[in-house]
């Protein structure tokens, strides 16, 4: 079908899940109520807000993740052509392949893989 | 043997007949359209059936056995159920983020469908960068689940969604690795060349070491993009009640789960498409006798049979394995997959310089 069928995927994937919320909003019931529309946690009133600082190690796990998927980018070509550049692609893939395994073994020994 | 071209074809000349060329387009459309979600519905459909009675048989029980024959008809009863109840948005949620997360789960869902190849003929669009393409749109699934947490306002689905926004975008090196191992044995990105390629022998037959470890790498990192179990720390239902779908009542509940299962067939899909060899059929050597017979069963059979042969396994880890830790979950991932797959890599780049595949 070509690059349309994509266009046509979004809309159908729009309009299935709004048409199913609405469809479900006009058969569901509606009350109001002021305790079911406060947050589902323990039963009894929220203590503290939700939206405060959380655990560095996520973000940490972000940038290296970063780093590792832009190689990742990389390799993607070089995997198409390989069998027909044949040695030097293999040698340059090794050197950069060592380079970031390098990388991975600094962040390793830094303790930026260890969950604090 | 086996496409609809000529259905196809009838439609079209049938459409012609009553409309402008900018109707017949317009029409096709919104055909194709219900077609798609009409079978993408059927697929989640059976999975939902699928993921009980496997469970059901792993367990010794029997599973859902009361509505329509053997139990088929339960989930369709589920999603009646969950389509009259209420749906409301928390008080405290952000409004615009807590409604956009689910329409925008379903939508990268249905854009990773498009390069799959179901048999030769019945592929959405056959582009040329198709393995990357689809590793490039399932990451954005991430910041679906990242919006529904943080919208929420809950402790529960921020943190459950912090959680599979670390798991998810460590287990996707991994996952993208063990494709480019695959890349680089076919030299092309393109999904009908990659299944070409398989003619002779799928590659987990002929690509010897690599591939199975590929393979394996494959499905573990899948298992953990899903959020299944062992590798559900977003939703560990025993300390997060449901992680970041926690606030989600009705309907938009089920475009979560719907979005779940078809992310679950797609993978599968993928899995089938560059490891099982896609919709070819089994040939072994030269038994033309043997090879003939195979070549009888459609495409789409061998394509649905190979999927299901990995939505199986991965079904099957959910009740094996326990669930990890947050760091062991990380731990595996950065201390032994990874370096796996780097290793593997290099492995594969000598195999196809060597030709020591066949």
């Amino acid at each position: 079908m070509g690059a349309g069928s994509l266009i046509l995927l979004i809309i159908c994937g729009v309009l299935f899940s709004v048409g199913g919320i609405l469809v479900a909003k006009l058969f569901g019931p509606s009350s109001y109520n002021e305790q079911k529309l406060e947050a589902y946690e323990c039963g009894v009133p929220t203590e503290g807000g939700t939206w405060i600082q959380y655990n560095v190690g996520y973000y940490l796990f972000a940038l290296i993740f970063l780093i590792f998927d832009v190689e990742i980018v990389f390799l993607f070509p070089w995997a198409v052509v390989i069998r027909e550049m044949g040695v030097i692609a293999f040698l340059e893939v090794l050197i950069f392949v060592f380079i970031l395994f390098l990388g991975l073994l600094y962040a390793w020994k830094k303790g930026a893989l260890k969950w604090v | 043997m086996y496409d609809f071209s000529g259905v196809t074809r009838g439609i079209h000349e049938f459409l012609s007949g009553h409309f402008s060329p900018l109707g017949v387009t317009l029409w096709e459309m919104v055909i194709a359209g219900v077609v798609l979600l009409l079978s993408l519905v059927l697929i989640a459909f059976t999975l939902g059936y699928m993921e009980r009675k496997v469970a059901a048989f792993m367990q010794l029980r029997l599973g859902p056995n009361r509505v329509g024959f053997r139990g088929t008809l339960q989930i369709v009863a589920d999603t009646l159920k969950l389509l009259f109840k209420e749906t409301f948005v928390p008080q405290a949620a952000d409004k615009m983020l807590f409604n956009l997360a689910p329409i925008i789960m379903v939508v990268v869902t249905m854009l990773s469908l498009a390069p799959i190849p179901f048999t030769e003929t019945l592929q959405f669009y056959d582009m040329n960068i198709g393995v990357f393409y689809v590793s490039a749109v399932t990451s954005i699934g991430v910041v679906g689940i990242l919006m529904a947490g943080w919208s929420s306002n809950n402790k529960y689905s921020l943190l459950g969604a912090m959680r599979s926004g670390a798991q998810i975008v460590s287990y996707e090196l991994s996952a993208g690795l063990s494709i480019i191992v695959i890349v680089a044995l076919s030299g092309s990105m393109q999904f009908s060349e990659i299944v070409q390629s398989q003619a002779n022998g799928w590659w987990i037959f002929k690509g010897h070491i690599p591939v199975w470890i590929a393979f394996v790498v494959f499905l573990i990192a899948g298992t953990a993009e899903l959020n299944r179990a062992p590798f559900d720390m977003a939703e560990a239902e025993s300390e997060l009640t449901a992680g970041f779908h926690t606030e989600y009542p009705g309907m938009r509940f089920a475009m979560f789960l719907l979005a779940e299962y078809l992310n679950m067939f797609i993978l599968a899909a993928i899995g089938a498409t560059l490891f099982l060899g896609g919709w070819m059929p089994l040939h072994i050597g030269n038994l033309e006798g043997f090879n003939k017979v195979m070549d009888f069963i459609p495409p789409l059979v061998w394509f649905m049979g190979k999927t299901f042969l990995i939505v199986f396994i991965i079904m099957w880890f959910r009740w094996t394995f326990p669930r990890l830790r947050i760091d062991q979950l990380l731990t595996l991932e950065w201390k032994f997959l990874m370096p796996i797959s780097l290793v593997n890599l290099i492995l594969v780049a000598l195999a196809v310089i060597l030709g020591l595949h066949f």
